[in-house]
């Protein structure tokens, strides 16, 4: 097959399976956030307002585009712009799954490995904060610039942090690869998986804590969303911005929390490895835990609580059972059973991000930066520390 | 191809450096700057040196100039305004601009036919680390304790003694 060809052909899966999933992680947060606090959230546009995100787009589409008088208008229309741009390159690097060989031709679940892939991907999240503060210094008004300072000094206060987790994953799988950092944490200890968060001689766990704290931060994320805090700054530094402008910071957002939970997950959690070895059956556990789905959903849904469920819940439990007996077929199971794992793990960090969004506070602005820079750098300092004498002493 | 891209961005980061000066405005200045390092850093990418081209990226572009950027917004500098020249720029100007590209263009022209091709393999991240920490570590000890002088001494500016 066509090398260029192949690859367009990946890129362009690989693109629509993020967009679609930028679209609905957005239904996801709303749904569970809309629980946690009981209530039901979207549910009229579609099942279980499925098509609330559809909806959403269309409405963000049609809305007038405004551009204020006063704006430095180059910058003002880079920055939505750089945002989007950088928050999808960084996708490229990241590996799914192992090498696999479908109708002959044999490929990597991955667009492309770089030997300093970790770098880039670093490399391009330092640079996103020049979206956000460009919109806000452009913009022209008050509350958009303060939001742009904040974010600034923020990003970089939580950068260094980010970097000295990352480097300690580095020393226990010595490559900048994120390919090879995967393949690195492939052996079992009898049971024991060898990711980086549990490996010997000095498991990860505190790095993976201080990784994903800072990744907070750096995606602005409640409980550090200071750049664009409400209830201070109306909507901080995308205040001015209307229509597609303002769902591209919206879409940015929520790439770099996709980008930056597949990082964690390649680093720490082992990728596309299972958690048990295949041989004690980890290639069962996809159909296992759909057929516990599928149960759980029909056990709901025959009689529904809610007579609006009637359909919805049956229909969802019957394609879940479906679901679990195509991953007992061997051929799927080789196939989609890495990028199962993959997307767990992933999808689990996601869900974090969204449950701690509907449970912690806001931070005060002093307190945000007094934890990074006397708490949370020294933590990264130390572990980094531990982590390369352990790594020296082990050798 | 790597001709094509090396012409692209060699001359893309002269054409920002040019910008770096010639813009009125601070900011602006300042974001041409970030253009030149990331035309830079696709140079070294391109030279195989590619853990340079991607330090390149976070430490000038990700850091140092997210400061230079914030401080410029802080302190919320206005556009410049162009003086008259100093009499001493317009007599020497000229003739001393054109002695530097007199002199550069000679060093180019005696370097170019022994020029050689530079080879990849020599800019990864364990090259790097062990030039660092082998051929050339006392002048890499040097630099981090003059970068420890650099952060004492901020510190001892922005400190406020107690009345």
């Amino acid at each position: 097959m066509n090398p260029y060809l192949l690859m367009a052909l990946k890129a362009a899966v690989v693109l629509g399976a993020l967009l679609v999933t930028l679209l609905y992680i957005q239904w996801v947060e709303r749904k569970v956030i809309a629980h946690i606090q009981r209530r039901l959230g979207p549910y009229r546009v579609g099942p279980h307002g499925l098509l609330q995100p559809l909806a959403d787009t269309l409405k963000l589409l049609l809305k007038e585009d405004l551009l204020p008088r006063h704006v430095n208008r180059i910058l003002y229309l880079l920055a939505p712009f750089l945002a989007v741009t950088l928050a999808l390159i960084s996708i490229a690097v990241i590996p799914f799954g192992p090498e696999i060989e479908v109708a002959g031709v044999r490929t990597w679940m991955q667009l492309t490995d770089l030997n300093v892939g970790v770098l880039f991907v670093l490399a391009i999240s330092s640079l996103t904060v020049y979206a956000v503060v460009l919109a806000g210094w452009s913009s022209n008004s008050k509350y958009p610039l303060l939001g742009g300072l904040r974010a600034a000094a923020q990003m970089v206060g939580y950068e260094l942090p980010l970097g000295m987790a990352v480097a300690a994953p580095l020393l226990l799988s010595g490559t900048l690869s994120l390919r090879e950092i995967v393949l690195s944490q492939e052996t079992f200890h009898g049971w024991w998986p060898g990711w980086n968060i549990l490996r010997l001689p000095f498991p990860q766990v505190i790095g993976f804590l201080v990784f994903m704290v800072a990744a907070f931060a750096e995606t602005n994320r409640i409980p550090f969303d200071l750049p664009e805090a409400e209830n201070e700054l109306v909507a901080g530094f995308h205040t001015e911005y209307s229509s597609l402008k303002f769902a591209s910071f919206f879409m940015a957002e929520y790439a770099n929390m996709i980008t930056i939970c597949a990082m964690a997950t390649v680093l720490f959690l082992g990728g596309w490895l299972p958690l048990w070895p295949v041989a004690y059956g980890s290639n069962y556990a996809p159909s296992a835990l759909l057929a516990l789905a599928g149960a759980l959903l029909l056990y709901h849904g025959l009689p529904p609580a809610f007579r609006r469920d009637r359909l919805s819940l049956p229909a969802a439990g019957v394609a879940a059972l479906a679901a679990a007996a195509v991953f007992l077929i061997p051929t799927v199971q080789n196939l989609a059973g890495p990028l199962f794992w993959f997307l767990a793990k992933t999808g689990s960090l996601l869900f974090v991000f969204i449950w701690v969004r509907g449970t912690l506070p806001r931070l005060r602005y002093d307190q945000l930066m007094r934890f990074t820079w006397t708490f949370l750098f020294p933590v990264g300092v130390l572990n980094l520390m531990a982590t390369g004498l352990a790594v020296a002493l082990g050798s | 191809m790597a001709i094509a891209i090396f012409l692209i961005f060699a001359a893309l980061a002269v054409f920002c450096g040019l910008n770096v000066v010639l813009r009125r405005h601070p900011i602006a200045s300042a974001l041409w700057l970030i253009g030149v390092m990331v035309s830079l850093a696709v140079l070294y990418g391109l030279l195989g040196a590619h853990f340079l081209a991607a330090a390149q990226v976070i430490v000038y572009a990700g850091a140092i100039m997210v400061l230079f950027v914030m401080v410029i917004m802080l302190v919320n500098a206005a556009p410049e305004r162009r003086s008259a020249a100093s009499r001493m720029a317009q007599a020497l100007g000229f003739p001393v601009l054109a002695g530097l590209l007199a002199a550069l263009g000679y060093v180019a022209w005696r370097a170019a036919p022994r020029a050689v091709v530079v080879t990849a393999r020599k800019g990864t991240a364990h090259d790097v680390g062990s030039a660092l920490f082998t051929t050339y570590l006392l002048p890499f000890e040097i630099v981090s304790l003059l970068v420890l002088i650099a952060i004492l001494g901020a510190v001892v500016l922005t400190y406020k003694e107690k009345h």
